[in-house]
């Protein structure tokens, strides 16, 4: 809890005080209210999904070992190969769009755009039928289609993280290196880009966040992930809403310590003094995650 | 070129367009609502609200979209039964699926809103708040006439950003059985693999359309606007 960063309010004083209580309890009282209303909900006889035997199941070991964690695995196996690719992609296309070659830069430039309004599942459904029906693949069609899908717009949005991050160097650091002799490639590649991608770093494990959620658009093509497993089981004992909750905590808890690794790493940046720009705001596109403003 | 259009009409695209311009706009102005709720909330002189608004924000930030719909659609409308359209008409479980998609997407993109928001405030200088509460505003008159104005024109930018996500993300209600565009488009290429690469490109070019206007636009307004400084 450290104060907020624009104090909006006066120190409050003994009248304020009480009142803030006042409204505070009231507050809490009623997301009680909807919390409670929420639970006799779930527990009205028609649709009892608060009983032992609904949750009992994720006490036995083969709930998890036979659904929960198979499917996080093939989530987490999908959203980590394709963060590799598309950062591989992302740096050329990035590269590309800095290029000093007028067609090159231009390519690359329509080709970010572009894959940067076209829905994410969009581009899976379309990879998932180009592997059934143009190459043929015997097996593994929805996996092609997750990771293609997401490789094609996240290695967009990592392109614009690497111009902005190129960008924001100071402009000394390319003229240094074309002074003790480098060519502009290779002044790009070793001074240039190890900078960029460093700053860059928090943006690029928020945009972690962003393919591992993303990968949950993988149900829809058939691909056996976490969501996919979890409603396989459900369906075994009815109990589909505490299955639900218990795969959002799990979405949850590795989401919510990839943000905190993320501002963590910007932090240490920041104390090095190699904070890198946020990306350029005035672009249409993706939500990346917004600047890390002072923790309420 | 004839076999496209013919798959056109058959499979009602311009209505699955207008399907997701619908979605986009309830859901727009849905997640706006609760985001400034968030909002005001996160940054109110009561602990408590603070806690919520920063809970929702959390919570709902790292969970899918794709788990969210379905928690509205299966658990809340088919496994507790809460309905919100006349079960006596004849289109009631589209309407239902509709409604609870567009609930879905607002209360998904209410936590991108609610950021934006308080990046917007945080871009107000400390000098405005202080002159507010000077001439002896309390908390929500500063906030309501002198703080969001100026932090809504601040916002613009994430708030445009957040609009064509969810312009994007209105796909993902299509799992529910709502017929927007990208619905169709798995019905139509089931229909004629062959036409894959034009179908495709049929249906990008329908997002290029909505969502490269929509940025052009907030980028202009974001500067036309831009509280100078």
């Amino acid at each position: 809890m450290t104060a907020p960063t624009t104090v909006l309010f006066d120190a409050p004083g003994p009248k304020a005080r009480v009142r803030h209580l006042i409204i505070g309890i009231v507050g809490l009282v009623v997301l009680l209210l909807i919390l409670g209303l929420v639970i006799r909900g779930l527990a009205n006889p028609r649709n009892n999904q608060l009983t032992a035997e609904k949750w009992s199941p994720f006490l036995q070991p083969s709930t998890w070992l036979d659904y929960l964690l198979p499917g996080l695995l093939s989530t987490l196996k999908a959203a980590g190969l394709a963060i590799v690719l598309s950062l591989v992609f992302g740096i050329l296309l990035g590269i590309g769009r800095l290029s000093k070659i007028r067609v090159v830069s231009m390519v690359s430039g329509v080709f970010v755009e572009f894959f940067r309004s076209v829905p994410v599942l969009v581009m899976m459904l379309f990879a998932y039928y180009f592997a059934l029906y143009v190459l043929h693949l015997a097996s593994n069609q929805p996996f092609f289609g997750v990771v293609v899908g997401l490789v094609f717009y996240n290695s967009s949005v990592i392109a614009e993280l690497i111009r902005s991050g190129v960008g924001s160097l100071p402009s000394g650091q390319r003229e240094a290196g074309l002074a003790v002799g480098l060519t502009e490639g290779q002044a790009m590649w070793s001074i240039l880009l190890p900078q960029a991608i460093t700053a860059m770093l928090p943006s690029l494990i928020s945009q972690l966040v962003v393919v591992l959620k993303d990968t949950a658009l993988g149900y829809i093509i058939g691909y056996y992930d976490l969501v996919r497993g979890g409603q396989t089981f459900s369906t075994n004992f009815g109990n589909l809403i505490p299955t639900m909750l218990v795969m959002a905590a799990m979405f949850i808890v590795i989401n919510y310590a990839l943000t905190r690794i993320a501002q963590g790493v910007e932090h240490s940046l920041q104390r090095r003094g190699r904070a890198g720009g946020q990306p350029d705001e005035s672009l249409p596109g993706e939500l990346t995650q917004p600047p890390v403003v002072a923790q309420l | 070129m004839g076999q496209l259009a013919e798959l056109i009409s058959k499979y009602h695209v311009a209505l699955a367009f207008w399907m997701t311009i619908k979605l986009t706009v309830f859901g727009g102005l849905g997640a706006l609502i609760i985001g400034t709720l968030v909002a005001i909330f996160r940054v109110a002189p009561i602990n408590v609200l603070r806690w919520i608004g920063t809970g929702y924000v959390n919570i709902i930030r790292n969970t899918p979209l794709t788990l969210i719909v379905f928690f509205f659609a299966f658990g809340v409308l088919n496994t507790l039964n809460i309905s919100l359209a006349d079960q006596q008409s004849p289109t009631s479980i589209a309407d239902n699926n509709f409604r609870w998609g567009v609930v879905a997407l607002s209360v998904y993109h209410a936590s991108f809103v609610a950021e934006a928001l308080r990046s917007g405030v945080n871009t107000v200088p400390q000098g405005q708040a202080e002159a507010a509460r000077a001439i002896g505003l309390s908390f929500l008159p500063s906030l309501t006439q002198i703080i969001l104005p100026q932090a809504f024109r601040g916002a613009i930018a994430p708030l445009g950003n957040t609009l064509v996500a969810l312009t994007k993300n209105t796909t993902v209600v299509s799992t529910i059985g709502v017929a927007e565009i990208s619905y169709q488009m798995k019905n139509m290429i089931e229909f004629s693999p062959q036409l894959l690469y034009a179908i495709f490109l049929l249906v990008a070019i329908c997002f290029v359309v909505l969502t490269l206007p929509v940025g052009a636009l907030f980028t202009y307004l974001s500067r036309r606007l831009a509280v100078q400084r």
